[in-house]
């Protein structure tokens, strides 16, 4: 019982719980969604998106679309990642779209080189690194207007985004493949630019699945322990908390504000290499919008509780939903109720804070009956010790 | 049978963990200023919350003229003719006073549309009577703040409120202006109004007030006749100790320079002339020096071009011999400099952060708290906070792990005035040390200051209490507009002549 007091009370568990929720009662609004648009159908459509890769007949098939969830996963932690970061330290990136968006587009260029030239083979290590510097350095842009010309990063996020888009259409023209709009595969054209995939391919019946996956778990924990046990993370926090304060006790809140633009603006370019550099996309060089994914990114890090740890399992949770989306039957229903589905979800996530609230005034609401009946015993034991 | 406007009998309230009041009585009398005294953390804004219908008591009962009332919520006050002034006022800034005044009670016709000319009659009229003297067309950020405090006490009396709260009214204002809200509270008890007076200035009580009631952690103390005793009788209550006004200290041995300040000179950021304008002087070890003055007279833009917040528009400081002009805030403090700010909310805590976190905001990364790769040391970083909350008697909900935000603010300061001190400066800025805390720790934190000076260390201290000046002090800088108009030796001087300088009246 009394275990059970104390993790209700644990801010973390609330979280945790919290999220559940949120989860639960956005399936319920798709639930009534599917119903209200064909209520025949709604209970297996419901069904196919949590399922997702379940519906697969055999194991194997199952396994390979599991592999694809994982691997559409990556990207999704690494933009995630990119915004709680940020967010730590006061900023809103909402250029994370654009920075995955260009990190794709450097590295892509630079793997797929060999289709031009193909004496020119450029590594993956080499491609990703050039990917995420891109990502950086247009994080640092956004950083450093905010820094000396206090320039709102969601401003000059939202133009970055175009500014990105465009560049990387125009940087990715030349190595269209002429029989259409996209990229060429690097399968065909850039081997040396795979990923590697120690192996998971075989184990997941499935060539996307790469380095990517585990890297970006590992990362994950990386900013965990960045932003918990560090100096700089300590540092950056303060000064998003409090720049005043942070600039009082000396810290350089400038440097802080550009540094963390620069690490926000690489992590979410990793995860735009690295999904490229994995293949499983080419890239539509006469896209007119920037990828979903790093604005779902910002959905992933709420509904993970802006938690490192949290957002790993978040990006899983929507990337299932999103794929299981696609297994609805489309008679009745369009490929976008998954999408639906996620948005209410991410919706409610509105609601975290509203339920903690709820939660922690009933916590002290029955404290104090408890307080009070206590009070009330002691008060007739010593009564009846009085009266002896 | 005495005639009472407002009983609170035998109230107790209860949180977890605590008892906030503990049967507790406090009976205002018609037309009488009663004073409500206690440190803080003593139940004083409980028992606020408690008239208010913030809080249901579990125990005790409310009269209103002898009759109970149930308080349920703000409204039910309201409607009992209970009005606050709030330490914070709660003011539209961009409304002008009149709009403030009758916010929530606009009078309207029957279409809809505002009638302000007779709400502006009303106001005129009270504001004739009770001598406030307020234009009600000002806007309310283009007043000063002792304005702002009687729009406030408009706003009350325009809802013919018989019971009037003042929480720690006179904690923004400036002598003058003290001085004026004790004239204009006694004027509102002659004509009939009811007054509770919440603060811990002994001072302003033995001026004002008929009748004191005293609380202490939670506890009901006793309720006795201003007359019939002394500032020492109702500290003693207060605190549970007799508690020592002037911290007795040597006379000052100052040695070698410590501070050497030039021709210095800061801009302002709110008006073309600057704010500090060519100001030179010496602090040296062993010694007090104080900045005295009205508030807002340059002693923040000073501060701030000492420790480095500010550039500096010309002129030069030395610290130990060194020009620190245009030297870091992190490398001033590492060479000696600490720094208790003005405004902790501002640059003192982060609040978000725990009480650990903030103790070493100062020194984090000491490679007692920062291992030689980069991570923090949270044993060390626990055991030093341990330390400190003990030696300072810093009180949190949860010890070292409470959110700084969830601290009451006298205790937020202990933590500063903990941290600074601590780090055994060389010279120790000090900016109104001991704003919001109760006289038990002011007294503590004076001892402190004095302590350090005597361990061979420089003090400068900037404040707006002349009490302190006057106590702590061993040299009194007085600034105005900007300046330095005078110094003067508090041994041989007078509040009355620290006054005019002050005004500006007088310079040497």
């Amino acid at each position: 019982m009394k275990h059970n007091r104390s993790l209700i009370r644990n801010s973390g568990f609330q979280t945790f719980a919290t999220s559940i929720l949120c989860i639960i009662l956005g399936l319920i609004v798709g639930y009534l969604a599917l119903l209200i648009i064909h209520a025949e159908g709604a209970g297996e459509a419901i069904g196919d998106v949590m399922k997702n890769f379940f519906t697969r007949p055999d194991s194997a098939s199952r396994m390979k679309y599991f592999g694809s969830t994982l691997a559409k996963t990556a990207p999704l932690i690494f933009c995630s990642l990119s915004v709680l970061f940020a967010y730590k330290v006061g900023l809103f990136n909402i250029g994370a779209a654009g920075q995955y968006c260009l990190g794709m587009g450097v590295a892509l260029r630079l793997a797929l080189e060999s289709a031009i030239n193909p004496e020119v083979k450029i590594s993956w290590v080499v491609c990703l690194l050039c990917g995420v510097l891109a990502g950086g350095i247009s994080g640092a842009i956004c950083g450093l207007l905010k820094a000396f010309c206090n320039v709102n990063v969601v401003i000059s996020g939202i133009m970055l985004n175009w500014i990105s888009l465009y560049g990387t259409n125009m940087l990715l023209k030349p190595v269209m493949n002429p029989t259409g709009k996209d990229t060429f595969r690097l399968v065909s054209k850039a081997k040396q630019a795979l990923l590697p995939t120690l192996g998971m391919d075989k184990l997941f019946n499935n060539q996307y699945v790469t380095i990517a996956i585990p890297c970006a778990v590992l990362v994950a924990v990386v900013i965990w322990i960045l932003l918990e046990k560090t100096k700089l993370g300590y540092e950056l926090k303060a000064t998003g908390n409090n720049p005043n304060a942070a600039k009082y006790c000396g810290m350089k809140e400038n440097r802080n504000i550009i540094l963390t633009m620069v690490i926000a603006g690489g992590l979410a370019a990793m995860g735009g290499a690295m999904y490229y550099l994995s293949d499983f996309e080419q890239w539509n060089v006469n896209s007119s919008s920037v990828p979903a994914m790093g604005f779902n990114g910002i959905a992933a890090a709420f509904l993970g509780g802006l938690n490192p740890i949290g957002s790993i399992f978040s990006s899983y949770f929507i990337t299932h939903i999103t794929m299981g989306g696609g297994n609805v039957n489309l008679s009745h229903y369009c490929p976008q109720i998954a999408d639906l589905i996620s948005a209410v979800i991410i919706y409610l996530c509105g609601f975290v804070l509203f339920f903690k609230t709820m939660v922690n005034n009933s916590l002290r609401k029955s404290d104090e009956r408890r307080i009070m009946r206590q009070r009330a015993a002691e008060e007739a034991a010593n009564q009846e010790g009085g009266n002896s | 049978m005495e005639n009472y406007a407002i009983e609170m009998l035998n109230i107790t309230k209860r949180f977890p963990g605590i008892i906030a009041n503990d049967n507790i009585t406090l009976q205002l009398k018609k037309g009488e200023i009663h004073a409500l005294l206690g440190e803080n953390g003593a139940g004083k804004s409980t028992l606020m919350s408690v008239l208010f219908g913030l809080y249901q008591p579990e125990e005790g009962i409310i009269k209103k003229d002898g009759k109970v009332v149930r308080i349920n919520d703000p409204n039910d006050a309201n409607r009992l003719g209970i009005g606050m002034v709030h330490q914070h006022f709660k003011l539209v800034e961009c409304f002008s006073v009149l709009d403030n005044i009758i916010l929530g009670v606009e009078p309207t016709s029957s279409m809809g549309v505002l009638q302000k000319a007779a709400a502006r009659e009303k106001v005129l009229a009270l504001s004739e009577k009770y001598g406030l003297s307020v234009d009600p067309d000002a806007i309310i950020s283009d007043i000063t703040v002792g304005m702002q405090q009687r729009t406030e006490i408009l706003k009350m009396l325009y809802r013919d409120n018989e019971i009037l709260i003042f929480d720690e009214p006179t904690a923004v204002l400036t002598p003058r202006e003290i001085e004026e809200l004790m004239l204009i509270m006694q004027g509102l008890a002659k004509e009939g109004k009811s007054i509770l007076f919440i603060s811990h200035k002994l001072n302003e009580i033995m001026m004002v007030s008929n009748r004191c009631t005293v609380l202490r952690k939670g506890k009901y103390i006793g309720t006795v006749n201003i007359r019939e005793t002394t500032k020492e009788e109702l500290s003693r209550m207060m605190v549970g100790r007799d508690v020592e006004f002037v911290v007795p200290k040597d006379p000052a041995n100052p040695t070698d320079v410590v501070l050497n300040v030039e021709n210095m000179t800061v801009s302002s950021k709110v008006h073309r002339n600057n704010a500090v304008n060519n100001v030179s002087f010496q602090v040296r070890k062993g010694e007090i020096v104080c900045i005295a003055g009205i508030d807002g007279n340059g002693q923040t833009e000073l501060v701030y071009g000492l420790t480095g917040l500010e550039p500096l528009k010309s002129g030069k400081v030395e610290f130990l011999g060194k020009d620190i002009t245009k030297t870091s805030i992190r490398k001033r403090s590492l060479m000696g400099m600490s720094h208790i700010p003005e405004d902790r909310h501002k640059h003192g805590l982060v609040l978000d952060y725990s009480l650990e976190n903030n103790m070493v905001l100062q020194r984090y990364f000491e490679k007692d708290f920062t291992s030689p790769i980069g991570f923090l040391k949270k044993d060390n970083i626990r055991k030093y906070a341990e330390r400190l909350i003990d030696q300072y008697d810093v009180r949190s909900g949860q010890g070292p792990i409470t959110p700084a935000r969830a601290m009451s603010g006298g205790n937020q300061q202990k933590a500063i005035v903990a941290r600074e001190i601590d780090k055994d400066p060389k010279l120790l800025i000090a900016v109104q040390p001991t704003r919001g805390l109760d006289v038990g720790a002011i007294e503590f934190i004076h001892k402190q200051i004095v302590a350090h000076r005597d361990a061979g260390n420089a003090v400068l201290l900037v404040s707006l209490e002349l009490e302190e000046v006057m106590s702590l002090s061993d040299r009194i800088l007085v600034m105005y507009e900007g300046e330095i108009v005078g110094e003067l030796d508090p041994k041989t001087t007078t509040v009355e002549e620290m006054g005019l300088y002050m005004a500006g009246a007088k310079r040497q």
